[in-house]
């Protein structure tokens, strides 16, 4: 990293480390005093209501959305208006999101490598390996040169996690990525997503997948209102929540 | 009606019998009117005289035109007069469209621009071009603007280089010295190595990632080398200003009011569409797209570059040279200020000399079809090649 | 930190950028330099009244307004008799009375409003406005019809009459039956890759050569007819647009219900595509008004060129007098357009929701 290094503490060993943050949209307060800290390697699933503000969390991980109070430092960096910082954090920091938001225009082998050329300086040949083998493990390697408009829904999910991957992130941040499939697909996405988990890389999900999230997650974090109400190991969260809402939410989704 | 009957006439039921039938009728139908017409034609033709054929296209013309491209006198023949307007519509049309697409741009991007005045301006200007009347703007800076200057003796002047006043606009006209050759080889040569730069610094980029300053290399070579080769060799063009002679100016190179008012028309009232154009498709490419650029740590201009601009233009093309059609139709609004286009050389004097009226317009719309029809085929190339694949 | 209010508003859309600070700044300087001189020009420094140009030649640093108002009526109807002109009224308020009638979206039995709109109506204003001696009324010739009413006459009739021809050009290039396909693009294609003054002229000069002598048309008749044409390939687009985006699904109920093609298409695909397409065709009556100027090319008198008739007028010369006509007929014609235009976005703001 060049420049000054104000604001970076490489010392830092959280991952990301949210301190009394709070946003608003307009007069809607969506971030209330949110509070938490994700060390590297730990898999945190966020569940909670519509509108509980969850999707804007982890939006503002990557700066996406930008936050009005408090601090967030990921990877040992604050994040700031400094646009250098933030291009530092984005590097560092892969989004899968709900809609995929692949490019319609490129293949998706140009897909994974159109990062890793233009901002890691990849030499295109090292590219496209490093492609090759991510889309090899996420299982889509025979639709290299298709167009995302020609894949189903689940494969371009799947060709999203490894443009994602391909950029050798230290953190990955998963926005509902299974609420724009049919069911038949979910399953593909979330052993991906789960193998991935298993080989140690720092993530949050948010999901409503109950299932992916006992399995996998290090703690869960029940979000309502913009709010964390509470955070567990999945065994305790699921069979013994402690507040009220978060018993009234299980009993909503687990029937 | 007894089943014997019924089944003969039952084949009239079947789709494709009825089918046939329409199509016959139809046909008929147009044969029917087309032959009347040309029956009425031409015995209303012969009746007042109109000349039946094409033979009025070697004869005499005996009008003078203004602005002519190639050579052309009072003595030259219809079909001269035909391809002198022609060229000049061309003309209007190539100065115009790259003009208009500047404009337009500029004006499209003020419109998406995140500050506020910018872009309410540029509303403002969008809205007014789009509801006002081509013709109004035409007869507006024709009448008004261009043909109530100063004569030539008071012209308006810009640095002394550049003159306006009633009988038209004159700028510097270059005319070439013995250095011209020279550094118009030296201008094509820069845009070789520029060009030849840009593809080996893509191939050292795919091989080693290293990216290098293309646009700089590439400027630095256009202004440059030219710029060397005037410091050697002596300035390539020298510029022929115009000066008062008389009653009027001489020299220069003279933009009549007619061609000035048309272009300035033109450029105005289309860049308004063409910037509406460029707003909505960039809009149209959803904000998903740039965030997912953004995350993956592309900055802003990167992410324009290869993510958001690549995926407007798909949507901007089509529309767009909609307008640069439009252009060329538009043009032939120059009847209306005395603007020697096609249409009102052709389809104006020499039809009301020569009466040729069938044979005049059929000329002049074929004119304006062919170019259509090209452009349509060129776009519907563009489309097949360049759409988004889909299932 | 300014996380509200007018002043947050303004860091965010005004200033923030050093970039867009300078580009703020110069937009307030050039509105600043601008507007008071436009509005004074317009307003305070113009000349209101008067019979002649006097007045405003002497006082030539505003608009002189007074022209406008003096020939206001000829700029309404051209020179259309005086004693006759409540006829033009009539034709105009039960126009206007019918048109809101059937853009209204909740008004009720629209379908009777259409009838008398395209069938009854054409025919009321056309006796109307000439006149017929069996009723008494004096034929006024179309040679004096001119002004606002003329455009607005033209700029109807067009639409009224393009729109059947649309709509069956429509059907026709939907059609799996090659000679009407062919038909109906060629006709498309023929008219959309021309200019419209070449329809006109073609209109105006080549339609007495192919009718017979004794059918030979008037001069209204003839660019009415090239308006017709022109504006029915336009409006065949617009409800080939509309066809296209109603679902397969729509065809395939209808047709399993066992309605024939006549059927279906009037009693379902139609009255869903042409709602669909409605923002469309008030679009193409801008567009189609707009282009009603170019009939003064084959001597029709429209509101345009009425405009430069009374410029020319002796009586008013003056340096500010064609300025001031060409300003009023811009706002004329902006204030129009941009109504329609704001009309024609409230529907499909309607229709879009109902479709949700």
């Amino acid at each position: 990293m060049s420049g000054s290094s104000a604001g970076v503490d490489p010392g830092d060993a959280a991952a990301i480390r949210f301190s009394n943050v709070h946003k608003w949209y307009g007069s809607f307060h969506v971030l209330r005093n949110i509070n938490l800290t994700v060390e590297r390697g730990e898999r945190i699933v966020v569940c909670g209501p519509s509108g509980s503000g969850k999707s804007t969390l982890i939006r503002c991980i990557n700066r996406l959305e930008e936050h009005q109070r408090g601090s967030i430092v990921v990877d040992g960096v604050e994040l700031t208006d400094n646009i250098k910082r933030i291009d530092e954090v984005r590097r560092e920091v892969g989004m899968v999101f709900q809609s995929f938001n692949l490019f319609p225009h490129l293949t998706i082998l140009e897909n994974c490598t159109l990062a890793p050329v233009w901002v890691r300086k990849m030499p295109k040949r090292d590219a496209e390996e490093l492609a090759t083998k991510l889309l090899a493990r996420v299982k889509i390697l025979d639709q290299a040169h298709k167009y995302p408009g020609q894949l189903s829904g689940g494969q371009q999910q799947r060709a999203a996690i490894a443009r994602a991957l391909c950029m050798t992130p230290k953190i990955m941040l998963f926005d509902e990525p299974t609420s724009s499939l049919d069911p038949e697909m979910v399953k593909e996405v979330l052993d991906t997503v789960t193998a991935l988990a298993q080989e140690g890389m720092t993530m949050i999900v948010v999901t409503h997948e109950m299932g992916f999230a006992r399995q996998v997650a290090d703690r869960v974090v029940f979000m309502d209102i913009g709010e964390i109400v509470e955070v567990n190991a999945p065994i305790p969260f699921f069979d013994h929540p402690q507040h009220e809402r978060t018993k009234l939410f299980l009993s909503q989704i687990l029937r | 009606m007894d089943p014997a009957s019924a089944k003969r006439w039952s084949w009239l039921n079947d789709e494709r019998a009825r089918g046939l039938i329409c199509q016959i009728l139809l046909l008929g139908c147009i044969g029917a009117l087309a032959c009347g017409a040309i029956y009425n034609a031409v015995i209303n033709m012969r009746a007042r005289g109109i000349p039946t054929g094409f033979g009025f296209w070697n004869d005499v013309a005996g009008f003078d035109i203004n602005l002519h491209l190639i050579s052309y006198s009072n003595l030259s023949t219809y079909g001269q007069a035909f391809w002198v307007g022609l060229l000049n519509t061309l003309l209007i049309a190539v100065i115009s469209i790259p003009l208009a697409t500047l404009l337009g741009f500029a004006i499209g991007v003020a419109r998406l621009s995140p500050n506020w005045l910018l872009s309410r301006f540029a509303l403002v200007y969008t809205s007014i071009m789009r509801n006002t009347p081509l013709l109004l703007l035409l007869l507006f800076w024709y009448n008004s603007v261009l043909k109530a200057l100063p004569g030539p003796r008071q012209s308006i002047s810009v640095g002394d280089v550049v003159f306006l006043n009633n009988r038209g606009l004159y700028l510097p006209m270059p005319v070439a010295r013995e250095s011209a050759p020279w550094f118009l080889g030296a201008v094509l040569l820069a845009a070789a190595l520029a060009i030849a730069f840009r593809l080996w610094a893509q191939w050292r980029q795919d091989r080693t990632g290293t990216q290098a300053p293309t646009v700089l290399v590439a400027a630095a070579l256009i202004l440059g080398l030219p710029a060397l080769v005037t410091a050697a060799l002596g300035a390539p063009f020298v510029f022929d200003i115009a000066r008062l002679s008389g009653f009027n100016l001489r020299g220069g190179l003279q933009v009549i009011p007619e061609m000035a008012a048309l272009v300035f028309g033109l450029v105005t009232f289309t860049a308004a569409f063409i910037a509406e154009i460029v707003r909505a498709g960039v809009l149209a490419v959803p904000i998903g797209q740039s965030e997912a650029a953004g995350a993956l740590g592309l900055h802003r201009g990167l992410s324009m570059k290869l993510v958001v601009i690549p995926q407007a233009m798909r949507l901007i093309t089509p529309p767009l040279t909609s307008q640069y059609l439009n252009i060329v139709k538009n043009s032939s609004l120059a009847v209306f200020i005395g603007y020697p286009d096609l249409v009102q050389i052709f389809a104006g004097t020499v039809l009301n000399q020569t009466q040729a009226a069938v044979q005049v317009m059929a000329i002049t719309m074929a004119v304006y079809l062919v170019i259509s029809l090209a452009v349509a085929m060129a776009l519907n190339l563009f489309n097949a090649r360049y759409t988004l694949k889909g299932r | 930190m300014l996380s509200s209010g007018a002043l947050a508003w303004a860091r965010a859309n005004l200033f923030s950028s050093i970039g867009s600070t300078f580009v703020t700044v110069g937009c307030v300087a050039l509105a600043a330099y601008l507007l008071p001189q436009l509005v004074a020009w317009a307003t305070t420094r113009a000349n209101w009244s008067g019979t002649d140009g006097a007045v405003c030649r002497q006082h030539q640093d505003g608009a002189c307004w007074a022209f406008v108002i003096a020939k206001w009526d000829y700029l309404r109807f051209g020179s259309y008799p005086l004693a006759e002109r409540w006829r033009v009224d009539a034709v105009e308020a039960i126009g206007a009375l019918l048109i809101v009638w059937l853009l209204w979206t909740n008004a009720p039995r629209r379908t009777w409003g259409a009838l008398l709109f395209f069938v009854a109506y054409p025919i009321l204003a056309l006796v109307l406005l000439r006149g017929s001696s069996l009723l008494g009324l004096p034929i006024v010739d179309t040679l004096l019809w001119g002004g606002i009413f003329v455009s607005l006459l033209t700029a109807v009739v067009g639409i009224v009459f393009s729109l059947p021809l649309g709509v069956l050009l429509a059907l026709g290039r939907r059609s799996s039956l090659p000679v009407v396909r062919a038909a109906s693009v060629a006709f498309i294609e023929f008219v959309r890759g021309v200019p419209f003054i070449t329809i006109l002229f073609m209109a105006n000069n080549l339609l007495p050569l192919f009718v017979p002598e004794a059918w030979a048309p008037d001069r209204l008749l003839r660019p009415l007819a090239g308006i017709i044409i022109f504006s029915a390939a336009y409006m065949a687009e617009e409800v080939r647009g509309g066809l296209q985006s109603l679902t397969r699904g729509q065809y395939e109920a209808a047709v399993a219900l066992g309605l024939n093609y006549p059927r279906m298409m009037a009693l379902v695909i139609l009255p869903q595509a042409l709602t669909l397409v409605i923002p469309g065709i008030v679009n193409n009556f801008i567009g189609l008004f707009m282009d009603t100027t170019l009939i003064s090319v084959v001597g029709v008198t429209d509101f345009l060129e009425a405009m430069n008739n009374a410029i020319k007028d002796p009586v008013w010369a003056g340096p500010t007098i064609m300025v001031t006509g060409y300003v009023f007929a811009g706002i004329f014609y902006f204030v129009f357009c941009y109504g329609m235009a704001r009309y024609s976005a409230h529907v499909e703001r309607i229709l879009a929701k109902g479709r949700k």
